[in-house]
């Protein structure tokens, strides 16, 4: 119960100073606006070649954009050095992770809503029907990619070439969730669509395997 | 107590490692003399304020206070923010603040949780002399009334005045440890304090 209360008051401090500063949410939003636009002047979004296409391209974007989000999220705590703070503030360092994560996958998703009536628009794909969906697919991506992502970014930003780190770690890594992520987005934009529960049972899976070895390991990624 | 040293002496990585922020490549870390005894609570001012640009000081305070657990963690902080001097500015952003403002409010944080052992990493770098006068003499009234204070000194300091123990480093050892006053002055004198 403390560690999740803490892990709120930490989200809830996350979320304020991204909202005062709109760092992150305004790159992210623009970047993947940026592709789904220039990928739609590319193919004819005739909706055939939408649907086989369209998924991939989707992920590729969001997966791009969480890198670019996730680089900071512990960059900015050294500055100041307030990682040190927090870690002699909170008692259990999971409750760092987890509020880390939770605004990365709620940034994430922010950003992917955003751009659903955009690419279902511009790649004349309707997503009504399959909304839900749609909705679980996006969330267990998102949080697939930021519990990976978070794990990697406090790596990384101890690292001497942290920019180049991190999207190299991150990319082979988040190989099995991307290809589930698109192969069930595909289903769900078929004719036909139906939901492959088989592979959000493999995202769900993802999620779970990577949010443990976090909570087991977490403490010793903090430190110096 | 001081610990006081040239660079690269090791003074900052003791008190990282009294703070366990840092493991310790060989030996181990004991509160109140036993190994048994649990972690006290740990107030830490370091080289960087250790609190958010993009927060108000009063939101910087209620924000740790409540990560502590401080029951009141509005009133505790508002408290604070009168202690240091800063209850007019409390609602303004900390990026806005002077260097000496910022001491300030990283002061507040590491009182928060009334700890009983401060920890203060050469805490008078970069202050005008009325902060550092304000510092010296805020840590001399923490020290007389309320817990133990351990803090490394670099250079010229009023608040070498202050310790009623001198360590002096020298690549990662102990050279020198003394509670006489003249040894004291010696020691920081030698450290170039």
């Amino acid at each position: 119960m403390a560690l999740l209360s803490r892990a709120a008051v930490l989200l809830g401090k996350e979320v304020r100073t991204e909202f005062r500063s709109r760092e992150l949410l305004s790159t992210t939003i623009v970047f993947v606006l940026v592709v789904v636009v220039v990928f739609s002047f590319t193919f004819d979004p005739s909706s055939n070649e939408s649907r086989r296409f369209g998924p991939g391209l989707l992920w590729m974007a969001f997966l791009f954009a969480a890198s670019l989000m996730l680089q900071p999220c512990f960059l900015r705590e050294q500055v100041n050095d307030t990682l040190s703070a927090l870690r002699l503030a909170v008692s259990d360092p999971f409750a760092i992770f987890l509020a880390k994560i939770s605004a990365n996958t709620l940034f994430l998703l922010l950003t992917e809503l955003l751009m659903l009536p955009v690419f279902a628009a511009l790649f004349n794909v309707s997503f009504a029907a399959q909304l839900p969906g749609i909705l679980l697919t996006f969330f267990l991506g998102s949080l697939g990619i930021s519990v990976v992502g978070t794990a990697l970014a406090v790596i990384s930003a101890q690292a001497r070439m942290r920019e180049l780190l991190l999207p190299l770690l991150l990319l082979p890594l988040l190989t099995p969730i991307l290809v589930v992520s698109t192969e069930v987005t595909i289903r769900l934009m078929q004719p036909e669509p139906y939901m492959e529960w088989k592979g959000i049972g493999l995202m769900a899976g993802f999620d779970v395997v990577f949010l443990t070895v976090l909570w087991l390991f977490g403490e010793y990624l903090l430190e110096e | 107590m001081a610990i006081a040293g040239r660079n690269g002496s090791g003074k900052t990585t003791l008190l990282r490692v009294a703070a366990q922020l840092v493991r310790p490549t060989r030996g181990s870390i004991s509160f109140c003399g036993g190994a048994d005894h649990p972690k006290p609570q740990i107030g830490f001012v370091g080289h960087s304020t250790m609190v958010y640009d993009e927060l108000t000081a009063a939101e910087n305070l209620i924000f740790f206070a409540k990560l502590q657990g401080v029951t009141e963690a509005k009133t505790r902080a508002d408290e604070l923010l009168r202690e240091v001097g800063l209850e007019d500015r409390k609602d303004s952003l900390v990026r806005t603040f002077s260097r000496g403002m910022r001491q300030r409010v990283a002061i507040a944080r590491a009182l928060l949780a009334q700890p009983s052992l401060l920890l203060f990493d050469e805490p008078a770098t970069g202050l005008d002399a009325e902060s550092s006068a304000w510092l010296t003499e805020h840590v001399r009234k923490l020290r007389d009334t309320r817990c133990t204070i351990l803090m490394s000194l670099h250079g010229e300091s009023p608040m070498a005045r202050l310790a009623t123990r001198a360590v002096r480093l020298e690549g990662g050892s102990v050279i020198a440890d003394t509670q006489r006053g003249a040894m004291l002055q010696s020691i920081f004198a030698a450290a170039g304090c």
